[in-house]
């Protein structure tokens, strides 16, 4: 016991004043996340809310063809200007990216509506253009509106109901909650704690074996009369402390990231306060065992730090896959799922954020069995240490 | 007290021991002295425990070095070849980390680290991260951390290397004043001057075997070289012929 305590502290002091432990565990891991995640979903709520209050500016070609259609245009925002001169050039500048979009009134426009004729109006957009369709769709949408005014005048006078045109009336009741809404998107979160948890402990990880060894301070190490079981346990424990410290980082950060957040306006209210940062910490932190144990368990393998390294970042990757592959075939959580490690703290924290009630047996299945295999992985680390082939 | 008996040891196909044999004796000196390869680092190993051999058996103190590998550890003082310091820590702290390691309670650890870094005249850069430090201050600092627990028994493997002049000569003296205080010093190098000046006993290894194991005037007689570096050089060929 004294000699884990006395190896965890060194192991403590000693990282704490490494500048690359503190930069990846403190700023790195932590920042990394909320700061993308922020910054990504910034931009998408602000494109998405601003478009429609936005004036649209649409080239029209043939405008004086329709002047009723070009007034309506205009009480829908969009702001009518001058088009290319003929339809060859309009389809050449939407094609090379000048304009996202071109309307093109041909003169027969005004004939055709008199006779009852369909009136053709070509719209030219680039459908590939994700951004590009926008423009389109709200151009097409106002299109379409106006022809639907002026099919119901038509009905109107000669003494139909316009509702005759509307045989159906479809009423969509969307029984989401705003935290359940906010939880499709917060759920991709689960990742990002997880990778700040273990960039927290890497370095520590890696320095029980690989580094040890590259400084040649592992042969001294092991030569004093300590059991070498304590000295991995000692190591691991200081890794897990450091994962701790990333990960409340972590958390703290996105809890006031989503502040900033307009999410509200796209009807979603992050169920992240306080309580659930607390009660998601908990749930984590077993994990952190885990990802400790299984990092320098990797890093044993390997020659040098650097090879460590290499090694260690597939580390970061493997909770994704379990997370990957229940999002992408939609599975519910079930009891069984709790048994695996990085899946189980995701599920857990996704009804978290639904604000739904937690599941106690899942939770203690979740934290026993995450508990249960970072011992098992810890225990094999120290089986390891104590071959004769940990000197290389 | 430092009994080696028989030692056998391979890695994969090269026979690195042979059955070696000696002792060495408290408040004596003992050089184990060899060629690159002959087994001095392997022989060491076995003895602070970080290797264990395929037959023979090797005591420290009585102690066998197998059956208790703890006990064995907490008599001696190691300085292994690689001796790594944790750059982020000062000398001090590299020092009282393994003073709390040996398992000296936290007070006494802090007399003992006191008194050792004045016994190797570290003061001046006791409290400085060993970060940058020239191998003669790392080796001290190796040295000390060592030294802290007042082990019976001293291994220093090939201590002297890349010490300059100076440092050489206090770890002369060092090893001399562990040598009165009654301590049992076993260290090994490929320098026969190095050897001859300060041990009481040598002990020659060549290919895995004791070649010789004598006083400096010993190995003179025994080969017949009035040279101690020719004399040497014919001891490591009763075990392996000249090519």
């Amino acid at each position: 016991m004294k000699t884990i305590r006395t190896v965890f502290r060194k192991e403590v002091i000693d990282n704490f004043r490494d500048r690359r432990t503190l930069l990846t565990a403190l700023i790195m891991g932590p920042l990394f996340g909320p700061i993308l995640f922020a910054f990504v979903m910034n931009l998408a709520v602000e494109r998405s809310l601003s478009s429609d209050g936005e004036v649209l500016e649409l080239p029209v070609i043939g405008a004086a063809n329709a002047p009723n259609l070009i007034g309506f245009l205009r009480s829908e925002n969009i702001d009518v200007v001058e088009g290319p001169a003929t339809r060859e050039a309009a389809i050449e500048a939407v094609s090379s990216g000048e304009h996202d979009v071109v309307i093109v009134i041909p003169e027969t426009f005004g004939e055709d509506l008199s006779a009852m004729i369909p009136a053709t109006v070509e719209l030219v957009s680039d459908q590939a253009n994700n951004q590009a369709e926008r423009d389109a769709r709200r151009a097409r949408r106002a299109l379409q509106a106006y022809a639907r005014e002026l099919a119901a005048m038509r009905l109107t006078v000669r003494g139909v109901s316009p509702l005759v045109m509307r045989p159906l009336n479809i009423d969509e009741v969307d029984v989401s909650t705003p935290s359940g809404r906010s939880a499709v998107l917060l759920g991709m979160l689960s990742y990002f704690f997880i990778f700040a948890l273990l960039t927290g402990g890497m370095n520590l990880a890696i320095d029980a074996t690989a580094g040890e060894r590259e400084r040649g301070s592992l042969e001294p190490l092991l030569c004093l009369p300590v059991k070498r079981d304590h000295l991995i346990y000692g190591k691991i424990l200081a890794a897990c402390l450091f994962m701790g410290i990333s990960l409340s980082l972590s958390l703290t950060c996105f809890h006031f990231a989503l502040k900033f957040l307009p999410l509200v306006e796209l009807g979603m209210t992050p169920n992240f306060g306080p309580i659930v940062v607390l009660t998601a910490f908990l749930l984590l932190l077993p994990f952190a065992l885990v990802g400790a144990s299984l990092m320098t368990l990797v890093a044993s393998f390997t020659k040098s730090f650097k090879e460590a390294q290499t090694w260690v970042s597939v580390v970061l990757l493997a909770p994704t896959l379990p997370i990957l592959i229940v999002s992408i075939l939609m599975i519910r959580p079930s009891t069984a799922l709790m048994f695996v490690p990085s899946l189980s703290q995701h599920l857990l924290l996704v009804g978290l954020i639904r604000n739904e009630p937690l599941n106690t047996l899942h939770v203690a299945v979740s934290v026993g069995g995450t508990l249960f295999i970072g011992a098992v992985l810890t225990w094999i680390c120290a089986r390891l240490y104590r071959r004769e082939g940990l000197l290389g | 007290m430092i009994a080696v008996d028989g030692l056998h040891k391979t890695f994969g196909t090269v026979r690195a021991l042979r059955g070696v044999s000696f002792e060495a004796q408290d408040g004596r000196i003992t050089g184990l002295l060899g060629p690159n390869g002959a087994g001095k680092s392997t022989t060491l190993r076995i003895l602070y425990t970080v290797m264990k051999p395929d037959s023979g058996n090797a005591t420290i103190d009585g102690v066998d070095v197998v059956a208790d590998e703890l006990g064995a550890r907490s008599r001696i003082g190691t300085l292994p070849h690689s001796a790594g310091l944790y750059p982020h820590l000062s000398a001090r702290e590299n020092i009282l980390y393994y003073a709390r390691l040996y398992g000296i309670d936290a007070q006494l650890a802090e007399e003992r680290v006191e008194k050792v870094i004045g016994q190797l005249g570290i003061g001046d850069f006791a409290d400085r991260r060993t970060k940058g430090f020239s191998q003669g201050q790392r080796t001290k600092v190796a040295l000390a951390r060592s030294l802290v627990h007042q082990p019976q028994n001293i291994i220093l493997d090939e201590p002297s290397n890349g010490l300059d002049v100076m440092s050489t000569r206090a770890l002369r003296e060092l090893i001399m004043d562990l040598k009165t205080a009654g301590r049992c010093v076993l260290f090994s190098s490929h320098v026969m001057q190095e050897v001859a000046a300060l041990c009481d006993e040598i002990v020659i290894i060549a290919a895995g075997k004791v070649a010789l194991h004598a006083s400096a005037d010993g190995i003179r007689s025994a080969t017949g070289c009035e040279d101690l570096e020719e004399a040497f050089v014919k001891a490591i060929h009763m075990v392996e012929p000249a090519p």
